[in-house]
């Protein structure tokens, strides 16, 4: 079902906003994950915007919802996404990467508020994901968890000991997204090291899997309403996302994995998202 | 024998019939009743590590995850960040080798109140042979910050240490052996400190230290040589190799001026490691050697025949040590003054 246009719209703007000063904390910080932080704001923006369940005032609010980037280099788009919820100013954002900041490439969970567990290195999140949503269940608690998979992230062996596992517990308070960019550094996921067909090898270890336009709330909202309808075991939504979505110059080209803005690449990149937001 | 009776200590009776990893169970299962926020997991070792104990009694709260060591690592980190105390049981070469990323990064740099009771330590598995002996495990982890790293004794020690390690905010690695480790103490009759060595023998000649399932030898040894030689050896069991008692290690240096470790682990980086970083950044002149398994794999064998070929049972301790008590040292002149 189609969301209000209102709320389609809200949802859009916030996302815009998010990209703007994802590209502005790239140029800041001297460099940044951009490509696949450009690519997943959309999720990020709406499960911050729409569906979690959160206290940004009460960082540590016992029964909020959990949320987990396994893909962390994606950090300065999480890091972005959490100042705009209200976890901390958007001043702070300027210290991102900056020595002694609590805010840097890969965010740590004792020092950004608002970030419920530490990632970086590939393949750890969902395992820690799947523990959060087995102590929901020993706590007896109705709090959910979600989280972010990269697909180059995919390759890690750790991703599928976990997917084993939250199909083995049955773990319908889990929820994952693969942010299906298609890219990786080395170049395409498919010619580096290919992960076709993804959404078989997820149904087959016993998620419920979803598949749809990872820039497109509709799509987006209904497979998070699947998702908290489903209440047989975890699902995953394999979104299908652009890299260095909504900057004309980055998009699809794996050099933008990581990079920086310096000179006229910022002032290039704005206009860039102003016409095509 | 009951399980569940509050406030049960172990003696010499049930010592000299169970194993490490039986008490270790044990005593898990009896903090369960009391601790509704500790949780057991395992990667299809639960009968292995004997946590499959817990498991029985509380099944809700009971997790195994398969062959899958990294997994459990990271699932174990995520309980811990909702508040649960998980306790998490597999071979200390998986623990600490398989799963390391996994300890070291979700656990460690978060940490996290993850207990891991890492079984079969050095080469207790005798005829397993190297891809299951564990002997570089207190080497990686005493590197990870945030980290208190044991190796008790024998099973009372186990179920001090299983014990005292709820009591501590972070993250603790416990590493035990297969069992038919021989017993060193009576009962649980005797100070247990994390962080504290317990001096087993007072002496004046020259110190052990030493940890796990060498403490037994070293005791006997000790006993052997002030009973026919009128050497006194002081025995120091670090049960704790992180943090690590430096001021009975200074003690000793001030005292007695000849130190040897022994350990069921390589002689690199484990607790004889240790005890030279406190030696050496103490500018004391002192005979020192470490003693344990040397920089090559371990072979295949009983348990109680690879100590004596690596010579960290009774009779290579005394081998050893007859080879230190006759070295010279630099001796140096204020160190009284200074320890």
């Amino acid at each position: 079902m189609p969301l209000p246009a209102e709320e389609r719209a809200r949802l859009k703007r916030i996302a815009f906003e998010i990209r703007q000063q994802i590209v502005d904390v790239t140029a800041w910080s001297g460099g940044a994950h951009i490509g696949g932080a450009l690519s997943m704001t959309d999720i990020l923006t709406i499960l911050y915007f729409k569906y979690l369940n959160i206290e940004p005032a009460q960082p540590d609010w016992p029964d909020r919802d959990r949320f987990v980037l396994s893909k962390g280099h994606g950090g300065v788009g999480h890091a972005v996404a959490l100042a705009h919820r209200g976890y901390f100013p958007k001043e702070d954002l300027r210290e991102f990467n900056a020595t002694g900041s609590k805010l840097g490439m890969h965010l740590d969970s004792r020092k950004a508020v608002g970030v419920d567990v530490s990632t970086g290195s590939m393949g750890h999140g969902l395992s820690q994901a799947v523990g959060l949503a087995l102590a929901a269940r020993v706590l007896r608690k109705n709090w959910r968890t979600y989280c972010i998979v990269g697909d180059g992230e995919s390759n890690e062996g750790s991703i599928w000991e976990a997917a084993m596992a939250a199909h083995h517990y049955k773990l319908a308070n889990l929820t994952a997204f693969c942010d299906r960019n298609h890219m990786m550094i080395d170049g395409l996921t498919e010619e580096v090291m290919g992960l076709e067909p993804l959404a078989a090898k997820w149904t087959a270890f016993g998620w419920q899997v979803r598949s749809v336009n990872g820039h497109d709330f509709d799509e987006l909202a209904d497979a998070v309403e699947f998702a908290l309808a489903n209440a047989d075991g975890p699902v995953m939504i394999i979104a299908d996302t652009v890299k260095g979505k909504g900057v004309d110059f980055m998009e699809n080209d794996p050099a933008w994995h990581y990079g920086g803005l310096g000179g006229e690449l910022l002032a290039k990149a704005r206009a860039s998202l102003e016409r095509m937001a | 024998m009951s399980t569940t009776e509050g406030g049960l200590t172990w003696t010499v009776y049930d010592a000299d019939k169970l194993t490490q990893r039986e008490i270790y169970g044990l005593v898990l299962t009896e903090m369960g009743e009391r601790h509704p926020e500790i949780v057991g997991l395992s990667a299809d070792l639960a009968k292995s590590t004997k946590i499959g104990t817990f498991g029985e009694r509380f099944p809700e709260r009971f997790f195994n995850f398969g062959i899958a060591e990294q997994n459990l690592f990271g699932v174990a980190a995520g309980m811990a960040k909702a508040g649960l105390v998980p306790f998490v049981s597999t071979f200390s070469s998986f623990a600490s080798m398989r799963a390391c990323e996994f300890l070291r990064t979700d656990v460690c740099y978060q940490n996290l109140n993850v207990k891991v009771i890492a079984t079969h330590g050095g080469t207790s598995f005798g005829s397993a042979g190297a891809t299951h002996h564990s002997t570089e495990d207190l080497s990686i982890v005493r590197a990870f910050a945030n980290l208190t790293v044991i190796v008790p004794a024998d099973g009372i020690e186990t179920a001090r240490a299983v014990r005292a390690c709820m009591e501590i905010a972070g993250p603790v690695y416990i590493r035990i052996g297969r069992g038919f480790e021989p017993r060193v103490y009576d009962s649980e009759d005797y100070p247990f400190e994390i962080g504290q060595a317990v001096e087993m023998c007072p002496g004046t000649d020259l110190t052990v230290i030493c940890c796990g399932p060498v403490v037994y030898h070293a005791v006997q040894a000790a006993k052997i040589l002030r009973e026919e030689q009128r050497v006194s050896v002081r025995v120091l069991n670090m049960h704790t190799i992180k943090p690590i008692d430096e001021a009975a290690i200074l003690r000793a240096v001030a005292d007695t001026r000849r130190i040897v470790t022994f350990e069921d682990h390589s002689v690199i980086g484990g607790l004889g490691t240790a005890v030279a970083d406190v030696i050496a950044a103490s500018g004391k002149g002192c005979a020192f050697e470490k003693a344990g398994i040397p920089d090559e794999f371990s072979m295949h064998g009983y348990p109680e025949d690879l100590m004596h070929h690596y010579k960290i049972d009774t009779d290579g301790i005394l081998e050893k040590i007859g080879e230190v008590l006759g070295r010279d040292f630099e001796a140096d002149e204020d160190w009284e003054d200074e320890v």
